[in-house]
């Protein structure tokens, strides 16, 4: 045993024992978060120690969080993002598969959904992770894999989401008519079943990936930064149709957006979750809202492991080596006997399916179908993800989209709140009266400058992304 | 490197809030960043005005009452996502939002699921209230009440012939257009265009269309900020046809960018002019002195929507003894809430909108905010 | 309405999408200077235009106020405002290639898009640094610029067709700052210098030049010409925010690829081009559908050209056919 072993230990067990005593005290959860922070920086700690560590943060980490739903520490919850980190780590160090696998499940099965009974907007934030994960994942294969600069990725999610929304929306009650109905006379005014959701996340892969073929026929026969205005272009086509369809024909009902949409059943879930007794857990049988949530979740998760275990099956696959070879070097790909076109819009379509199935469980999850969803600062958001992340890889991706989510759902809002709180208690910091703050500089104000600041920190510290890809990584060593 | 850490750790720890049970927290929703952020933080700053002056009698009854500004960047993810953050904090009982209805009508289902109680103090689109929840309300008017009092004066007092109707292609404009658009028509005048469009700066191409149509009145569905710069370049490239809007236009900074082209425009408003509303006079004067800029409609209607809030706190606490009421409780509070507002007689309906709203129609007669009412139109929600 | 109405409206609609077409082509070469330089499409540069606006106002503003120094010669006003809107705007690019891009191009990074994810950042941060500094400075960020009778004046010309004086004023600074930059380009050492850095950076580095002043000269030039625009743009369109650089940016980055990314005449033939394809779209597409497609359809038929012409000529209007560097 070294002493980097025991630092460890030691720390995780005062944390531990301290979160144990006084939940409700996020330095208690902080000291853990440091320990699953020195268990993956410090070296030579053995991989047993490490596992057992991680599984017992774990542990740890639910408990405090279902006895404190929200806690919070200045701009983040210690605990929620100790979880998060946990996972992180234990996927990315050399620890033994099975424990992987084991942290993994229970983390995202168990404490996740345990914690989001008591704290809902955890589950909100999952599922926002979760969808835009699957956006980043087919950006990933388009710009990361192909290299293909796409600025207007949103269309594909747009497409999506209104496939489902203008067929499944609607009243029960007829007090609204579903939208296809509006176009299509004979269709039943309280619309599809939502049931058919499963069937419609099949049929907005299809309808995407035309779409992607659509766009990608006339624009990938342009080469780099024209690629990137024609996509641009082409993506505000699409927005703009989506907003201006309400006439001749109603089609999108343009500004004004598609609502409600409908949601699958979910009577066997909660039967399920009946039969586990999670209205225990729960305090009292689950509502529908909350029912829902998990839903959503579990959907979302599902989406994304299909999209990881296709994305990783793709980019070792001949397309996917095609594509790594169009990225590095387009002229020497095609004397090597890659057919350019074909190739790129394999990536184009792959890419844009993934984001139309995305599309559809967002119009259900949303209930709300609106252009403002879609336009150019949200492709480059997406965009943001990719690159954050670390392009062409697929671990980058999913990071890269869950920090930027968190960072704008999340940790800026929290930021400004806390700031707002000190205003309002008139809090003194270094000789500076917070009551002062003039209402100019609002916190909440400025949480677009605060994640365009990171985004330029990110990109002069960290280019090669959060997780960079293993090829590129490789590459890097030899040089 | 432990150093550092114990820096940042005892930092930390300086920050720390603690957590009191006798808070009351009322939030505010609107973009405070974006380009709509002008008038989401004049629906900020009117419930803050509101809450600030009721700091005092809330902690007569024990109460620490605050305000949480939120941003939802007049997206729709933005805003279900801010709902869903928000509505985990047990303290907090109302909600005064959304600037848009894109925005209201889905973050509005996450406030229904804790039957927290929201006052729109904009969101005119029908559907926010049709949908008949029990937590969301409106100060505002509705589109499709609004739009056909505009078309009557249009068409009946000023015997306009010839309409050109724009809006903004958001969910506002293009509900108060369409409204105004078919009424007009019931009543006999011609639309000779009916176009929307996105554009901020540069409108031209309707322009042209307008020297091409010769219409004798130009509607516009939409903001003051895009209304003005329409109306002032009209009038540059000698467009004489009378201009009309919505409560969008009613704001001081539309006068400002407009100047003088301003003169001779109409809009209507649910807000009534302060030299009606002695209070409102009050109000303006306090909001100038304490944020430095002049009243735009918006911060009159939050803060009307936070006075209500307030009042149904008050009654809620009073039912429940003094202690602090349920999310519901406030909600149904909200439905009972009878008092004078900056905008008259407030009361609800059983779907959240005012019983009877009086609709102004205003006349710019000079440069200078507000205009001259012309007429006072009293209109009930339509019944469903 | 007649076919008659249409045709006399035709005039009108051709002169307002020329002075559309200079504005864009005044912001496009700065994008199409810096791409040629670095090959970055400098997202930040529409931030770059509105910079220049607000602080053209700024003059407007302050030397109108009332207090201290006073000009009343509404011509004498706009040359300052344009002359501190560009400058501001020029130096504002300096700053930002210094601080974001050079760190980026030091580090030698491979991937091209990391800059672009940089200048996206800038984007964002300079749009809520000027809306900060505004707001606490003047408690607004909604900026209107002035109106001067003198510069309000309409004139009638033959078919039909107004102008009003600040509208010439446009045309004729635009024109001349395009032959300013032309001469600069093509006749002087500092233009020879530019071109050479654009063709090849290293040969150029060994040919003694210095890429780093080079390259901070051209966003200086970009930027200044970015910034002059955003004056004209507001002097034209009334209002200026911190988030109104977007849209025209977006714009005039099209045109840059129109005319043939990297190419100075390019930019000029691209801006004016789109200027045309949006006012008379804009006009004419709802006459020409009965309603059904309106003037919001405008982009949509520019952005279908653009690609249409793409597809005929990958390299745009009049970019030169390089092959690749293999």
């Amino acid at each position: 045993m070294n002493t980097n072993a025991l630092v460890v230990v030691l720390v995780a067990a005062i944390g531990g024992a301290w979160s144990l005593l006084a939940p409700d005290n996020a330095l208690a959860s902080l000291l853990l978060l440091v320990a699953t922070g020195l268990a993956v920086t410090l070296r030579g700690v053995p991989r047993a120690v490490q596992s057992l560590t991680f599984v017992a943060l774990t542990f740890l980490f639910t408990l405090v969080l279902r006895r404190e739903p929200a806690l919070n520490l200045v701009f983040f919850n210690p605990a929620f993002y100790g979880l998060l980190a946990v996972l992180l780590s234990s996927l990315l160090q050399p620890i033994p598969r099975w424990i992987k696998l084991l942290l993994s499940v229970s983390i995202l099965f168990v404490s996740v959904p345990l914690v989001g009974f008591s704290n809902p907007f955890l589950f909100e934030l999952g599922i926002q992770v979760g969808i835009f994960a699957a956006l980043a994942l087919g950006l990933n294969v388009v710009v990361g894999l192909a290299g293909l600069l796409d600025l207007g990725f949103a269309a594909f999610f747009a497409i999506g989401a209104y496939t489902w929304g203008i067929f499944g929306s609607g009243d029960p009650d007829g007090k609204y008519q579903s939208q296809a109905s509006k176009f299509i006379h004979w269709f039943p005014v309280s619309g599809l079943d939502g049931n058919l959701l499963y069937l419609f996340i099949g049929i907005a892969i299809i309808t995407a990936a035309i779409t992607g073929v659509l766009i990608g026929l006339p624009a990938l026969r342009l080469r780099g930064d024209y690629l990137a205005i024609v996509t641009l272009g082409l993506g505000e086509v699409v927005r703009v149709l989506a907003n201006n369809l309400d006439h001749p024909l109603n089609i999108t009902n343009g500004p004004q957006g598609i609502t409600p949409v409908h949601r699958p059943s979910v009577d066997w879930l909660n039967s399920f979750t009946n039969f586990l007794g999670v209205e225990k857990v729960y305090g009292r049988p689950l509502d529908a809202a909350m029912t829902y949530n998990l839903f959503f979740y579990l959907l979302v998760l599902v989406v994304i492991g299909i999209v990881i275990i296709v994305n990783v099956r793709l980019s070792n696959s001949r397309f996917g080596r095609a594509w790594v070879a169009i990225r590095e070097d387009e002229v020497a790909a095609k004397t090597m006997g890659i057919p350019l076109l074909w190739t790129k819009l394999l990536a184009f379509a792959t890419g844009a399916a993934f984001s139309g199935t995305m599309g559809a469980v967002y119009a259900a999850k949303q209930t709300f179908v609106n252009p403002e969803s879609f336009t150019l600062v949200q492709s480059i958001f997406f965009l943001a993800m990719v690159i954050l992340g670390g392009m062409g890889s697929i671990g980058g991706a999913v990071v890269g989209a869950a920090a930027v989510t968190l960072l704008n759902l999340d940790i800026l809002k929290n930021l400004s709140d806390y700031l707002n709180d000190m205003r309002q208690a008139g809090v003194t910091f270094l000789g500076y009266n917070f009551a002062n703050l003039p209402s100019q500089l609002e916190p909440a104000k400025y949480e677009r400058l605060v994640f365009g600041l990171i985004l330029i920190l990110m990109m002069i510290f960290r280019p090669e992304g959060l997780i960079p890809e293993k090829r590129h990584r490789l590459e890097l060593e030899k040089e | 490197m432990r150093k550092t850490l114990l820096v940042v750790i005892g930092m930390l720890a300086l920050g720390i809030a603690s957590a009191q049970s006798n808070v009351i927290k009322i939030a505010t929703v609107s973009p405070l960043s974006g380009g709509q952020a002008v008038l989401g933080e004049a629906i900020k700053l009117g419930a803050q005005l509101a809450i600030e002056e009721a700091q005092a009698k809330f902690k007569a009854m024990g109460f620490d009452l605050q305000l949480t500004p939120q941003d939802d960047q007049a997206t729709p993810d933005v805003g279900v996502a801010v709902a869903k953050r928000i509505v985990n904090d047990p303290d907090l009982l109302g909600v005064v939002g959304h600037l848009n209805s894109g925005v209201a009508i889905p973050s509005s289902e996450v406030y229904k699921e804790t039957n927290l109680a929201m006052v729109s103090p904009a969101n005119t689109n029908p559907r926010v209230t049709d949908r008949g929840y029990l937590n969301v309300n409106r100060i505002c008017g509705r589109d499709d009440v609004q739009g056909p009092v505009g078309a009557d004066y249009a068409v009946k007092t000023l015997k306009k012939k010839r309409l050109f109707v724009i809006h903004d292609k958001t969910a506002y404009g293009q509900g108060l257009a369409e409204a105004f658009a078919a009424r007009a028509k019931e009543l006999g005048s011609s639309v000779v265009a009916f176009v929307g469009t996105e554009e901020a700066s540069n409108f031209q191409p309707l322009i042209l269309q307008m020297r091409a149509l010769k219409p004798d009145l130009v509607y516009y569905g939409g903001i003051y900020d895009k209304g003005g710069v329409l109306l002032k370049q009209m009038r540059e490239r000698g467009v004489v046809a009378t201009f009309m809007g919505g409560d969008g236009l009613d704001s001081s900074d539309f006068v400002r960018i407009a100047g003088k082209a301003a003169i001779g425009s109409l809009y209507t408003s649910t807000a009534g002019p302060a030299d009606l509303f002695p209070k409102a006079a009050a109000f303006a004067k306090n909001y100038k002195a304490k944020f430095g800029k002049n009243v735009e409609s918006y911060s009159i209607y939050a803060y009307d929507a936070a006075n209500v809030l307030l009042s149904a706190l008050e009654a809620a606490i009073k039912a429940n003894g003094g202690k602090k009421p349920t999310r519901e409780a406030v909600s149904k509070a909200v439905r009972e809430v009878k008092m004078d507002g900056l905008t008259g007689r407030i009361e609800f309906d059983n779907k959240g909108d005012r019983t009877l709203s009086d609709y102004y129609v205003f006349y710019m007669k000079t440069d200078s905010y507000p205009g001259v009412v012309q007429k006072v139109i009293q209109f009930a929600p339509p019944k469903r | 309405m007649s076919l008659a109405d249409l045709w006399s409206i035709l005039p009108q609609t051709l002169l307002e999408g020329l002075l559309l077409g200079f504005v864009y082509a005044m912001i496009a070469l700065g994008y199409t200077m810096v791409y040629g330089v670095l090959e970055l499409i400098n997202f930040a540069h529409s931030e770059i235009f509105m910079i220049g606006g607000v602080a053209g106002l700024e003059v407007f503003r302050y030397l109108s106020n009332g207090k201290g120094l006073e000009v009343h010669n509404p011509f004498l006003l706009l040359f300052l405002a344009l002359v501190v809107g560009g400058g501001v705007a020029g130096l504002v690019a300096v700053l930002v290639e210094r601080l974001a891009y050079r760190p980026l191009r030091k580090r030698g990074t491979i991937n091209r898009l990391v800059p672009l994810i940089t200048a996206i950042g800038v984007s964002f941060l300079l749009q809520d640094l000027v809306r900060a500094i505004e707001a606490l400075w003047h408690n607004e960020f909604f900026l209107r610029y002035p109106t001067y009778p003198l510069l309000e004046k309409t004139f009638f010309l033959p078919l039909g067709m107004t102008i009003q004086t600040k509208a010439i004023l446009v045309i004729v600074i635009a024109v001349l700052m395009l032959l300013g930059l032309n001469y600069l380009v093509n006749h002087t050492k500092l233009g020879r210098a530019i071109r050479a850095v654009a063709q090849d950076m290293n040969t150029a580095a060994l040919m003694g030049i210095n890429p780093d002043a080079i390259i901070s000269r051209t966003f200086l030039i970009g930027g200044s010409l970015g910034g002059v625009a955003g004056v004209l743009f507001g002097l034209m369109y009334t209002v200026i925010s911190p988030y109104s650089g977007f849209l025209p940016g977006i714009k005039a980055f099209t045109a840059a690829v129109l005319g043939g990314i990297g190419n100075i005449p390019g930019a000029v033939l691209g801006g004016l081009v789109l200027g045309q394809l949006e006012t008379v779209g804009g006009t004419y597409l709802s006459f020409l559908t009965a309603g059904n497609f309106g003037s919001e359809y405008a982009s949509v038929l520019a952005f279908l050209t653009l690609i249409l012409i793409l597809l005929f000529r990958p390299q745009g209007l009049l970019g030169q056919n390089v092959g690749e560097k293999v």
